[in-house]
């Protein structure tokens, strides 16, 4: 998987070059045109910071309450039915609701069970495999000032539970059962 | 949908507070998530400012309309809503080819563009079209194809073979974009059958 290193590397200075190359054969004053789209970078982030607040208070309450435990113990028999081992709930549930608190819980699980055990390379597949859809709602939908989510959390949150059903089958098919 | 969430969130959070005598804690969550948020979002300024300014210079050079038109066949399927040449289409490209590196800080300057050229196309209505559900359900979903934080976690815990976990996310973020994709058109489907007795 070595290329897909390198090709990460070179991703982004070739397509600026690109992007410059092409500009200058269509005569567009690069800089001018770079100073115009940069300011509205500023605005935009800005423009995120209440919706990201409101989300993160939430987020932050819930956890620190204790509700958050409880939820995942209540959900882990459950989740124990599709075969999800009860070490990598709280990873599971965490995943869509925070990426900061998920990365925290894929480091404690690697440094816990090790990173090539069976638990450790779950947690790295599922942390890897999908991104924090709370997240990505909010910046997404808040910069461009759409209030009413529709189905989009709906949707983004069944994905998410695929993605975690296919990380605990891939992992068991690829590297063998939890034990 | 998201009110609700939100607000039970926040009740329940107050309520076992209260049942398991954690008011400290959770009066200090108010405040660190609040300052997370601006910490993130001050993060996200200097990004934002450089790759829109990117962008603009690929918008106005025509490489957004060059990439769209390459891609069309596969992203018309996508996003049958967007017409073919539309800049909405090349920011879209930009962001998932971004996500498939492993570049999230491009990526999601990027797909806030994307997302701005479809509420355009939606006609400014603050709520969601069709394809914009589909756009952030793509990005949760966020097929990477190298996750470079968690392999670096595994190295730093020293892992034997700190790579190994490619191949499963792969699988796993393939799924999960491909059901993404799936529950996304079933949704669809059920709104449109909704309106239309």
């Amino acid at each position: 998987m070595g290329w897909v290193t390198v090709v990460s590397m070179w991703f982004l200075p070739v397509l600026i070059t690109l992007i410059l190359l092409q500009a200058a054969r269509r005569r567009v004053p690069a800089y001018e045109t770079f100073v115009d789209g940069a300011k509205e970078g500023f605005h935009l982030a800005v423009s995120i910071i209440p919706f990201l607040a409101g989300m993160m208070v939430a987020i932050h309450v819930f956890r620190a309450s204790g509700a958050m435990e409880v939820l995942i113990q209540s959900l882990e028999p459950v989740l124990a039915l599709v075969g999800i081992p009860a070490e990598i709930v709280p990873l599971a549930l965490m995943r869509p609701i925070s990426g900061t608190g998920a990365l925290g819980l894929t480091s404690d699980l690697i440094a816990t069970y090790g990173p090539d055990s069976f638990i450790g390379r779950l947690a790295s597949t599922m942390q890897g495999s999908t991104d924090t859809t709370l997240y990505v709602l909010t910046v997404y939908f808040g910069a461009v000032g759409i209030k009413k989510a529709g189905d989009a959390l709906k949707v983004g949150l069944l994905a998410d539970v695929c993605g975690i059903i296919a990380a605990v089958v891939v992992v068991t098919l690829v590297f063998g059962a939890a034990m | 949908m998201i009110n609700v969430i939100w607000a039970v969130m926040l009740i329940t959070g107050f309520v076992f507070a209260a049942v398991n005598g954690r008011m400290e804690e959770v009066n200090e969550a108010l405040f660190t998530g609040a300052e997370e948020a601006v910490t993130i979002c001050i993060g996200l300024i200097g990004i934002l400012v450089f790759w829109l300014g990117v962008m603009r210079i690929a918008e106005k050079g025509g490489v957004l309309r060059m990439l769209s038109r390459m891609l069309a066949p596969v992203t018309a399927k996508i996003f049958p809503e967007v017409p073919k040449e539309h800049p909405a289409m090349g920011y879209i490209l930009s962001n998932m080819s971004a996500n498939m590196f492993g570049l999230g800080n491009a990526a999601t300057p990027m797909g806030i563009k994307a997302m701005e050229e479809l509420k355009h196309l939606n006609g400014g209505r603050d709520e969601p079209s069709r394809s914009m559900i589909t756009l952030l359900a793509l990005n949760t979903a966020s097929l990477t194809l190298i996750p470079t934080t968690v392999i670096s976690i595994r190295m730093n815990y020293n892992s034997a073979n700190p790579a190994e976990i490619v191949g499963t996310t792969l699988v796993a973020t393939f799924c999960s974009t491909v059901m993404a994709l799936l529950i996304d058109r079933y949704f669809h489907w059920r709104r449109v059958r909704k309106h239309t007795p």
